[in-house]
């Protein structure tokens, strides 16, 4: 029996955007085991009928997953998963500058939400592309 | 190719005093899913009237698309604010009108459909249900006919939360499916921006901003500095306030911004409340040339 379709919730006031959820939502369920190669996504009317989002939000969602390698678009088909995700390959090298920055500015004795603000300032002026909604 | 377009469409209900509508200008590209929004009384339902051709304009042109009005009417689902349906009616009945009405375009599977998904029998009177299920019926009436420019006046104004979920996402399957384009007048400006992505923002009768939903968010910025309003004297500022020691404004950018302020995209409710809090902020058409 074909398994049920990976069913998305949108939160409105998380501050990330309704397409990154998407995104999100669609790659922890490929580190999860939720989906397998070849499973289909839910059609992009399925998942419009069950979150009231816009259509274009859904297809920007699946764009970028299919432009990440993840899944594929078939005309007239679906999309279908290419791959999962396993552990997450980060750059230790900068994991490990991070950490370290993290270290010296709890030494210097500034708190988590100074910290955090620090983090943030930097994220917007480097990754100035991702929209706040 | 352009589902609705107006020009110069101005409405005057009497010969003296304000207009309903006043040299009202927008394009609504096919397939866009168009928020109508304004105060009471800015002519949001009068344009809605307009469409549907159940009033006529006193100057100007309206065509739905590249036809007029009356010849396009078979094209168009038209949800009032109050669907005047009788209560004595049976769901039946009003399925079985609608393919009365529609010869030849009527989608009877589809619309029992939308009558299933809200788990309701066919049998029931229209005065034995709540204003959800009522909505329902209406709307099972409207898209049944799989019209292809759907045009809906605060049709989910006084539904619960979960009933305007389901019938929101019902109306985005079809237009979804079908293509269809969707104007949708509502005061519920924060849930819009996740439905909605074009923007027609009506005041006093006149658009104030008409555009993709992105783009006009994108020509704006909510800044946040430690500087004097004056120091944003080269941009077009919507509104301004001191906050602490410095300002926060919303504004659209002509050319680059003092360093020292920090800026990000505005919301939808942010660009809706500041236009409609300055009544004098030039306004802002980002329609594609049609």
């Amino acid at each position: 029996m074909e398994n049920p379709r990976l069913a998305y919730r949108i939160d409105r006031h998380s501050g990330v955007s309704t397409y990154m959820q998407l995104v999100q939502q669609t790659e922890q369920a490929l580190r999860l085991g939720l989906l397998q190669v070849g499973d289909q996504l839910p059609t992009t009317r399925e998942v419009v009928e069950s979150t009231a989002i816009n259509p274009n939000t859904v297809q920007k969602a699946y764009r970028l997953l299919e432009q990440a390698g993840l899944v594929q678009g078939r005309r007239g088909q679906g999309t279908f998963v290419l791959r999962t995700l396993g552990d997450t390959p980060i750059d230790s090298a900068l994991q490990d500058e991070l950490d370290d920055w993290g270290r010296r500015a709890s030494v210097a004795g500034i708190g988590r939400d100074d910290a955090s603000a620090l983090i943030n300032a930097v994220l917007d002026r480097h990754f100035p592309s991702k929209e706040q909604k | 190719m352009t589902a609705l377009q107006a020009t110069g469409l101005t409405r005057r209900h009497r010969r003296s005093g304000p207009a309903a509508l006043e040299s009202v200008d927008f394009a609504l590209p096919t397939g866009s899913i168009c928020a109508l929004v304004g105060r009471n009384g800015a002519g949001k339902s009068t344009l809605l009237e307009l469409a549907t051709g159940v009033d006529r304009p006193s100057a100007g042109r309206l065509t739905v698309f590249g036809e007029p009005v009356g010849a396009a009417r078979a094209r168009v689902g038209y949800l009032a604010q109050d669907q005047p349906l009788d209560p004595d009616w049976r769901i039946s009945d009003v399925l079985r009108i609608g393919a009365q009405l529609n010869p030849g375009r009527w989608d009877a599977a589809y619309a029992a459909g939308i009558i299933q998904q809200g788990d309701l029998a066919p049998r029931t009177r229209l005065g034995a249900l709540s204003g959800g299920q009522h909505t329902r019926v209406a709307l099972a009436l409207v898209l049944g006919k799989r019209p292809d420019l759907v045009l809906l006046d605060e049709p989910m104004a006084d539904l619960d939360p979960l009933s305007r979920h389901e019938l929101t996402g019902t109306l985005l399957g079809h237009a979804t499916e079908h293509g269809a384009t969707v104007l949708l007048a509502s005061h519920h400006t924060g849930e819009l921006a996740d439905v909605c992505d074009h923007l027609l923002l009506l005041d006093g009768g006149r658009v104030r901003l008409a555009g993709a939903i992105d783009d006009l968010r994108e020509a704006h910025l909510s800044v946040t500095g430690a500087g004097d309003v004056e120091e944003l004297a080269a941009h077009t500022v919507v509104t301004h306030q001191r906050s602490g020691r410095g300002t926060v404004a919303l504004l659209r950018p002509e050319g680059v911004l003092p360093s020292t302020w920090h800026s990000t995209v505005p919301t939808l409710d942010e660009l809706v409340l500041g236009y409609l809090g300055s009544p004098a902020v030039p306004a802002l058409h980002l329609n594609p040339a049609a």
